[in-house]
């Protein structure tokens, strides 16, 4: 007994050192990027990656966020950390408003053909958008939306919709019927079901479906590249347009503090509502 | 008529989302179709060519190149990612009941965009100051660690940042699939004299299908679509060493002015994409119904 749990604390011991040394294996990029920022670009060439900075040099910060060059001009990221701001924050609304009214629909008040309408929409989470890229930009040229926020704005919610009303439905569809039918007998109608009963129930999939959004849309590049224009690009496009900027010496400082400066309204959402974000991400495939 | 508006009302709730879909998904994709049979280059033209398009692709050598990328990628991700994944999430069932500090750390990377996940990539594999330079200062001098300029190798680097960046996800679906493995089940195999190898691999892996097969799902579409991570760590090179579909039909239909090749690229992607998708929903939805 006691050899079996000798051996049994040797494993364990042996199986958390591993996942701690996995963990440390993860975290290597995120520490990398931030010990680089703060180095001055002599002691980068000079020192080692791993190393901490000997002193703590902000001056690539103010760099990245308000003089780096980013192709056309130096502004550094400032203007595109706001354009992507001012895509996000209309997109995620609006699609999650669209989401949650079309999967109380799709769940609670269904019709002949719904059904066929939830699966066909649910296949526009999967399709390759390189295969909407060029009649999309027709449509945005036609609408007057080309290179504009609005027009990105209205791409994202277009293919974001998919997503959110997938979300809403499947947690609409654990409600039971009987509630909306309980609701009409006492007179209520379509709306006021909704507001009264489903809206005050949906305060976990609404921040799912928030988070979600906010992170797909200010993560995305491929709608940024191919839609916008000088003075609207979002800042994935710029923080690639930085780096990929071959004017004088390479300022690897510079380039992570803009990494940084990029990934860090996603961090902070992914860390303070973490729970909500692996829920998002795993709605589409574990619970269907 | 108010009565008649009110029962309609679902339905002119979903019209406009239903409307938008047609147009925007599946008419679109009828567009690109029909573009794909056309000489259109710089701008859209009416001009129709059958096959021309698909000929000239498949005897394009960067297409087969970035096919050829795609299958090496799309398998060594999924299969590293899948077993990283399922490696950590079985340690952390285990072992660890209070996880949620290592959860964190080993999910992270997926809320960050590929574009910022490719920057950090392209420094940490940078050649000369890098992993190599790191090696070489601990005394081997001959260390060479250059894949990210090396025209063979450069597919690999993707593979490597993309591994990084969704093993978290892979992670937490089956953390969530074994935390759901009912506990009377494993004790039962246990009571039996089974080893915890036996118990894994005969009672819990197999209730973990479903949750294996979702991840697969997923990670090979995120592998098709895969633009944003090649784009900022490799640009495709050296050369266009490390292409894939995406940046091929990007390069073509935006920036050279191929707009017909480009749509006929974006076509075979999509055919790419149903033949998984399409059998993986029909079955979830079918599974759903009974």
């Amino acid at each position: 007994m006691s050899a079996s749990t000798t051996s049994h604390r040797l494993y364990k011991a042996l199986f958390i050192t591993l996942l701690l040394v996995f963990a440390l294996v993860y975290l290597a990029p995120l520490y990398v990027m931030l010990t680089t920022s703060f180095k001055g670009i002599e002691e980068i060439r000079n020192g080692n990656i791993l190393a901490l900075p000997t002193t703590l040099n902000g001056s690539a910060w103010s760099k990245a966020w308000s003089s780096a060059c980013t192709g056309g001009d130096c502004y550094g990221l400032a203007p595109y950390f706001w354009n992507s701001m001012r895509i996000v924050l209309p997109a995620v609304f609006i699609s999650t408003v669209i989401g949650a009214l079309n999967g109380y629909v799709l769940s609670q008040w269904r019709f002949t053909g719904s059904n066929f309408l939830f699966g066909a929409l649910l296949f526009g989470c999967f399709i390759p958008f390189q295969v909407i890229l060029l009649p999309m930009a027709k449509l945005l040229a036609w609408l007057g939306l080309a290179n504009t926020v609005p027009g990105l704005v209205l791409v994202h919610v277009i293919y974001g919709v998919a997503f959110t009303t997938l979300f809403f439905r499947n947690y609409y569809v654990g409600i039971p019927t009987e509630l909306v039918r309980a609701a009409r007998l006492d007179g209520a109608g379509f709306f006021a079901i909704f507001r009264h009963v489903f809206l005050p129930l949906s305060a976990p999939i609404i921040v799912v479906s928030i988070i979600w959004q906010f992170t797909q849309i200010w993560n995305d590049f491929l709608f940024g590249v191919v839609y916008s224009g000088p003075g609207t690009q979002p800042i994935t496009v710029a923080l690639n347009n930085l780096v990929n900027t071959t004017m004088g010496g390479k300022e690897y400082n510079v380039d992570m503090a803009a990494a940084v400066i990029a990934a860090l309204p996603t961090l902070v959402v992914y860390l303070v509502a973490g729970k909500y974000f692996v829920r998002g991400l795993t709605a589409g495939a574990v619970k269907g | 008529m108010f009565d008649y508006l009110e029962k309609q009302l679902p339905k002119l709730i979903m019209a406009p989302t239903a409307i938008v879909m047609l147009v925007c998904m599946y008419g679109f994709i009828g567009w690109t179709a029909v573009l794909s049979f056309t000489k259109s280059r710089m701008l859209p033209q009416w001009e129709f060519v059958g096959w021309a398009q698909y000929e000239r692709l498949f005897a394009n050598p960067r297409w087969h190149v970035a096919l050829d990328n795609l299958l090496v990628f799309t398998l060594l991700f999924i299969i590293i990612a899948l077993l990283l994944g399922l490696m950590l999430a079985i340690l952390l069932d285990r072992n660890i009941r209070n996880d949620g500090a290592l959860r964190t750390i080993y999910l992270y990377p997926m809320a960050v965009s590929f574009i910022v996940t490719g920057t950090a990539w392209k420094w940490i594999l940078n050649p000369g100051l890098g992993i190599e330079k790191m090696v070489r200062d601990l005394g081997f001098t001959d260390f060479e660690f250059r894949w990210l300029v090396e025209p063979d190798m450069a597919i690999y680097t993707i593979v490597i940042a993309a591994v990084w960046q969704s093993s978290g996800f892979v992670m937490a679906m089956f953390l969530a699939g074994l935390r759901g493995v009912d506990d009377s089940l494993i004790k039962a195999a246990q009571m039996d004299g089974a080893s915890t190898f036996r118990t894994y691999w005969h009672i819990i892996l197999p209730v973990m299908q479903p949750v294996f097969f979702g991840s697969v799902v997923i990670l090979s579409h995120i592998a098709i679509k895969s633009f944003d991570l090649v784009q900022s760590l490799t640009g495709g090179g050296p050369g266009y060493a490390s292409d894939l579909p995406a940046t091929f039909m990007y390069t073509h239909a935006f920036s050279r002015a191929q707009m017909g090749l480009g749509a006929a690229s974006a076509m075979v992607m999509l055919a790419g994409v149903m033949a998984i998708i399409v059998p993986y929903l029909y079955s979830e939805l079918r599974g759903k119904k009974s």
